[in-house]
């Protein structure tokens, strides 16, 4: 069973991550963590001096966190994208996709699950943030966007 | 028709071993039935009050007679011998078997079938015009655009735990055969100045709070619907209500926020979107649309019709409609016969269907949203010789959008959801206006029945509509009039206290009884209704 998961090189962040208000209000804090409904967007100034951004999910059928990792790595944030809480082995795919690089689930995952699950789908539909190329461009690799 | 290619066909494969692996961790016990539920639900597959219900997705409800054959020998081989035919074009059997699940979606793949997204709060199957591609009316063929979005929408990452479910649909022509309006995204595909685009409508839906979707942008060309819509998806994931999923769908977010303020945050996203490069190419669109290019039709055909024969000319009259290409005509197969059950069709008449598809309509059927099937080719010639097989398959009745080609819900017979019996009293409407002659007197006249305020029976969008509530635990049925799911959509009204199943058997027939006596020429029941308004109806059930 595994406790805590990246897929970064090097160092993960160590640093107790901090409220987005608090984090916004001047704190030399490098880690934040946004809880759900909170607008991922406030980040944006700020995205240079972040190293860890954790996102919570508070029940794994809440949503939200997908577009929060998925507007901060369109806004360019390469630090570690954390997703804690109620994570689910058959969601790592969808949040590796949005762009999470970091996984710490409030209850242990299965590794050898977590390896199926990451294998299980050669191709994707949709063009995302992860640099997977979509199945539409495999299927015209001579045009713009393929 | 569109076909998998070896991508399409690797990710509907390996979402068949990825069920198997989650259905046999199930069965082992190593996931609990709470654990299990989000999976399964992703997948079609409910818990209903006697058995499992798997829900399988046909897009945009156009089907091959080899997939329909194949639907049927399921039904035969895992179900107790039926299908149900769904108000999103889909099919149900409502018979399985848990440990049988993984097989059935194998056998599926086999013909390009799937049951993804067919439930859970993701984007649902994409539902389309019955008559695309044959109806003379329409801008283009909406399938191209509807397969574009079922791949785009397949495993979205984003967009997989939404607020609640989300269901799009996509038309072409200015008759809305879809309920288009009433989802919670509608597309209407429009030409302008030569090019191909759509309008958008937003927050459409039924449910508790029944609304008809208004126009949010009036244009958007094809090689940008997908940005456009990844920007009305991210508005709605962020900002949908989650606290209460009776307020979750997109409709109470543009009702809540204003369509101006919705509008207004999707343009801004929308600005985002479209720097990231996410619309397949046009390229893509042609390959898909190329699929859909007419099959090959005979030309030089006889446009007549043997009307010789007065039963099989009744039969013509009500249920065959007109084709773009001489010679050809669209044929309707009534799911309602007298006493039926609306949808149920049996494994034999599966087969049978998709047995008349391959020799007499170019190998190609549809679903509808009224819970029918159609042969959307066949030539005039041939119309004598399909009426008759349908015949004896007990297929041919001619009720097309009469009183008793009702939508129901599968309701408290097998739904676990539902407060009333949908099926009993579609049933017995059925009987007291099966008279062939008073059915044609009555005209176009919807009737939908839901046993529950979720709706699945469109009870909202009826000429007539009846809503099933559990009043201190006896079933309630609320009568509800004037509600339209086409091009004239329009939410019905509630004439006032419920009835036992009887009683609203009688107070529709009363319903009836007024339209007959005040209808001035030509005017349909709904357009009475809109003339008169409620009070003289009120007064004849009630008075």
């Amino acid at each position: 069973m595994v406790e805590f998961l990246s897929f970064r090189e090097g160092e993960v962040g160590q640093e107790p991550a901090v409220t987005v208000e608090s984090f916004t209000g001047q704190s030399n804090s490098t880690a934040v963590r946004i809880e759900a409904g909170e607008d991922a967007r406030e980040l944006l100034p700020h995205l240079d001096r972040l190293s860890l951004v954790e996102v919570n999910f508070p029940a794994f059928g809440d949503g939200r966190g997908y577009s929060a990792a998925r507007i901060l790595r369109e806004a360019g944030y390469i630090g570690e994208l954390r997703a804690v809480g109620d994570v689910l082995v058959d969601q790592i795919v969808a949040m590796r996709r949005c762009g999470f690089d970091s996984f710490r689930p409030d209850k242990a995952l299965d590794d050898a699950a977590v390896e199926r699950a990451l294998r299980r789908y050669d191709d994707v539909y949709q063009k995302t943030i992860d640099g997977r190329r979509p199945v539409w461009a495999k299927r015209h690799p001579e045009t713009a966007n393929g | 028709m569109y076909r998998y290619d070896s991508y399409d066909q690797s990710i509907v494969d390996a979402r068949v071993e990825e069920f198997r692996d989650q259905t046999q961790r199930r069965l082992a016990g190593q996931l609990t039935e709470d654990q299990f539920k989000p999976l399964r639900l992703m997948n079609g597959l409910y818990l209903q009050l006697h058995a499992y219900m798997l829900r399988v997705a046909i897009p945009y409800g156009t089907l091959s007679a080899r997939q329909m054959r194949k639907l049927g020998e399921i039904a035969a081989k895992y179900d107790r011998g039926y299908g149900h035919f769904t108000t999103r074009q889909n099919l149900q059997y409502n018979w399985i078997k848990l440990a049988d699940a993984p097989d059935i979606l194998a056998e599926l793949a086999t013909v390009e079938m799937h049951a993804i997204q067919t439930s859970g709060n993701c984007i649902r199957n994409i539902s389309s015009d019955q008559y695309a591609g044959v109806s003379a009316d329409e801008v283009a063929d909406p399938r191209p655009w509807a397969e574009l979005l079922r791949q785009w929408s397949t495993f979205h990452p984003e967009f997989t735990y939404l607020p609640r479910k989300f269901k799009i649909a996509v038309i072409a022509s200015e008759e809305d055969r879809s309920a288009m309006r009433l989802h919670d995204i509608g597309l209407k595909l429009v030409s302008r100045d030569g090019q191909v685009g759509a309008e958008v409508y937003a927050g459409g839906g039924m449910g508790r709070t029944p609304m008809v979707a208004p126009l949010i942008r009036d244009f958007v060309p094809e090689e940008e619907i997908v940005s456009y819509l990844e920007a009305c998806l991210r508005v709605y994931n962020r900002y949908g209500r989650r606290d209460n999923k009776y307020k979750a769908r997109i409709k109470i977010l543009v009702h809540e926020l204003g369509v101006e303020e919705y509008k207004r945050q999707v343009e801004e996203e929308f600005a985002h979107m479209r720097t990231l490069g996410l619309n397949p190419p046009t390229e893509e669109l042609d390959r898909i649309r190329a699929y859909f290019a007419g099959p090959a039709y005979e030309t030089g055909l006889d446009d007549s019709v043997d009307r010789s024969d007065p039963a099989f000319a009744l039969w013509v009259d009500r249920q065959v409609a007109a084709h773009k290409q001489p010679g050809y005509a669209i044929v309707n197969i009534s799911l309602k016969p007298r006493g039926g059950i609306p949808g149920d069709a049996s494994a034999e008449q599966i087969a049978l269907v998709a047995d008349l598809a391959e020799q007499y309509s170019l190998d190609e059927l549809r679903v509808t949203h009224a819970q029918n099937l159609v042969l959307p080719h066949v030539k005039k010639a041939d119309l004598h010789a399909v009426w008759q097989k349908l015949d004896e398959a007990g297929l041919a009745e001619a009720n097309l959008d009469l009183i008793t080609d009702i939508i129901a819900c599968p309701g408290l017979d097998y739904c676990s959801l539902a407060n009333a019996r949908s099926i009993p009293l579609a049933q017995k409407l059925s009987e007291r206006f099966a008279a062939a002659d008073r059915q044609k007197e009555l005209g176009e006249l919807k009737v939908k029945i839901s046993g529950c305020i979720n709706a699945c029976g469109h009870h909202h969008a009826g000429h007539i509509g009846v809503l099933g509530v559990d009043r201190k635990g006896v079933e309630n049925f609320q009568l509800s009039l004037g509600g339209s799911g086409a091009e004239d959509a329009s939410v019905g009204q509630i004439t006032g206290p419920g009835f036992s199943e009887d009683g609203v058997v009688d107070a529709i027939e009363k319903v009836t009884n007024i339209y007959l006596a005040q209808r001035e020429e030509g005017e349909r029941f709904l357009d009475t209704y809109r003339r008169l308004g409620m009070k003289p109806f009120k007064e004849a059930i009630y008075g």
